[in-house]
């Protein structure tokens, strides 16, 4: 029982950072139609500011994850107006092979840029962990935990309660009537891509310091964030939301009590099953044919 | 006429590929050609996906994959532990049995994968192929027992043909091994090209251009997408257990996803459906790392640029330099009587 609770407090802190990656990830789904390969990279991206600030510049802790999470907003706002806004109205499989061919060279040269040696970055909280009863917690997961909690009430807040999530809302139901109403399509998805890739590269900032940052991380959490928003429906946040605690719960336990070796063989279980028995995902709102 | 002039000409391109080691007798540059024909053969059963159906299999990897281990682990013979004391083995194979049991199996892996996922399409299929690619790997590299993981397959036998009136060929070394590609690339190409041009192959291209449309006139969608990814998953097998018995090592580096990138760029640069496409794709960038390296190029260089010629392509050549080509020479030749080399379909609406 006490291993199980471990198992869970584990999930729960590393559901909050899946929740982060699925959230961005399945927002530039659902208004743009892009299926983001380089969602992954802006998660290393982050990890690699992280390392950059903290370990090579020095800056403050809390400091760095801003800065990181900052440059993410920013590299996403230019991979979107370089490459994205041209192919405007292309269809899906244009922009994939777009987005492969972007995921390719960002990953490659995140490993002539930091080498292929894994990283770790150093945190400034206390190494002894908390400890309650028969389980125990460390004090940076815990403040990571807290961050992306932090992040989804304010994605959620930005979505429902600001003028430009109320215009991303709009392209969301129907990109054509949202321009007709006056609404700036191409700020709307450069503003789009950008939180996108700030949610991934903060996950990135904040995972950074708990594993070690290498360049293929981004492949992994890629994969995991499909999982979560296939789990979810494409487009919905709640749905990426809980499908993010949900993959972390089945990679907690499956590796707890099956193997370790297939922890990351999870998320393509969840693929499988979903497909299988539900096909348009826990939270889906429209058809998922596209 | 012109169905001479084609047939004549892909006599001469095979006269020309089958007396290559003839006068171009060094053994580096004939092991380069056996491996770009054994990719050309995988790109090319990509292309039957991708460009036939308008589906990306971005685990196309995994067929290759596992079509190496499968004809590797059938050939070797193994022994495994399922349940308590219960084992399961098998006593070594001939080759070319296990060759064909690999394409069988891979087939059966793209049956289930073309099932799952074709109940949704599009992104979905990509992304349940992509994440079954990297199961794959994540089997053969912690299924110790049958796969030795990391430490890899080796001695893997190659290949022994006994052949009426002519005897037994061993398939060892460069020489036959080219033969034996080409062979294969042949065949891989016709059965394409059957396909593609039979009643199966014009559903499945109505389907690509407007599935609305197709499913009205009653093309069962799903089985015609199922059954490209059965024969494009056996084909891809078929190159991987060829490649398993050429290097006759295996391991769990087959299943890099970086491959079927190559793969992709391979038939998206030549022009994805059409049946010269992943040819010329393939040979461009099979020979372009041998050129670069010349050049001394590290390797994520040449990834960098890979990556920045597929954005550039879907930029600028977005049907690929076949089609581009074959646009540029019919403008050149006025109309005089080519045939265009893809089935036309006369659905065009977009829904």
């Amino acid at each position: 029982m006490d291993q199980f609770l471990q198992h869970a407090l584990n999930a729960m802190i590393l559901g909050g950072t899946y929740a982060l990656l699925g959230i961005g990830l399945t927002l530039i789904f659902g208004i743009m139609r892009v299926v983001n390969f380089t969602h992954g990279e802006l998660y290393a991206f982050g990890a690699y500011m992280m390392y950059m600030w903290v370990m090579l510049i020095g800056a403050n802790f809390m400091v760095s994850i801003v800065l990181a999470i900052a440059l993410g907003v920013a590299l996403g706002a230019v991979i979107e107006i370089v490459l994205l806004r041209r192919l405007r109205g292309a269809d899906i499989d244009t922009t994939m092979l777009v987005m492969i061919g972007a995921w390719i060279a960002m990953q490659n040269i995140e490993q002539l840029a930091w080498s292929g040696v894994a990283k770790s970055i150093n945190s400034p909280f206390p190494s002894a962990p908390l400890v309650m009863g028969a389980i125990s917690v460390s004090w940076t997961r815990l403040f990571v935990f807290a961050v992306a909690v932090v992040l989804i009430a304010a994605t959620n807040v930005l979505i429902q309660r600001t003028r430009l999530g109320k215009a991303m809302r709009a392209t969301f139901q129907d990109r054509e009537a949202a321009a007709l109403m006056g609404v700036r399509i191409d700020t709307v998805h450069t503003a789009t891509f950008a939180l996108g890739s700030g949610l991934a590269a903060a996950a990135g900032a904040l995972l950074g310091p708990v594993f070690v940052v290498y360049p293929t991380i981004g492949d992994l959490a890629s994969l995991k964030a499909f999982a979560i928003v296939i789990l979810g429906g494409l487009g919905s946040i709640p749905g990426a939301t809980i499908g993010g605690f949900i993959l972390a719960f089945m990679e907690e336990l499956g590796a707890g009590y099956i193997s370790s070796g297939y922890r990351d063989a999870m998320g393509f279980l969840l693929i499988i099953l979903i497909l299988l028995f539900k096909p348009t995902g826990l939270f889906a709102r429209k058809e998922r044919i596209g | 006429m012109s169905r001479a002039v084609t047939l004549a000409s892909s006599l001469s391109w095979v006269a020309f590929l089958v007396t290559l080691p003839l006068w171009m007798n060094d053994l580096y540059f004939l092991h380069v050609l056996i491996i770009t024909g054994i990719f050309i053969v995988a790109a090319m059963s990509l292309n039957l996906l991708l460009g036939y159906t308008g589906q990306l299999s971005l685990g196309h990897v995994a067929f290759f994959g596992i079509g190496a281990y499968v004809s590797s682990l059938v050939s070797l013979g193994f022994e495994i532990h399922v349940w308590g004391e219960t084992t399961v083995s098998l006593e070594p194979k001939p080759v070319w049995l296990a060759m064909l049991v690999a394409v069988m199996f891979a087939g059966l892996c793209g049956f289930m994968i073309g099932k799952i996922s074709f109940k949704v399409r599009g992104a979905y299929f990509v992304i349940v192929s992509v994440s079954f690619a990297e199961v794959t790997r994540l089997v053969a590299l912690n299924w110790l027992e049958l796969t030795q993981g990391p430490m890899a397959l080796n001695n893997i036998p190659y290949l022994k043909l006994g052949i009426p009136g002519v005897g037994q060929i061993d398939f060892i070394g460069k020489l036959p091994n080219y033969y034996l590609v080409l062979g294969v690339a042949i065949l891989t190409y016709v059965i394409i090209r059957r396909l593609v041009r039979s009643r199966a192959g014009r559903a499945m291209i109505a389907l690509r251009e407007n599935e609305p449309l197709a499913t009205s006139v009653g093309i069962d969608v799903t089985r015609f997408l199922v059954l490209a990814t059965v024969v494009s998953a056996g084909l891809a097998g078929l190159a991987g257990a060829v490649y398993a018995h050429y290097v006759r090592i295996v391991d769990p580096d087959v299943f890099l996803f970086i491959y079927t990138v190559t793969m992709v760029i391979m038939v998206v640069t030549g022009g994805k459906g059409t049946l010269a496409g992943p040819i010329v794709g393939g040979l461009i960038f099979g020979i372009l790392p041998e050129v670069l390296r010349g050049f001394e190029v590290m390797p994520e260089i040449q990834w960098v640029v890979y990556g920045v010629l597929m954005i550039l392509i879907v930029y600028f050549l977005p049907e690929g330099i076949v089609p581009a080509l074959r646009d540029a020479w019919r403008r050149w030749a006025g109309r005089s009587g080519t045939p265009p080399a893809r089935p036309t379909v006369v659905v065009e609406a977009q829904p």
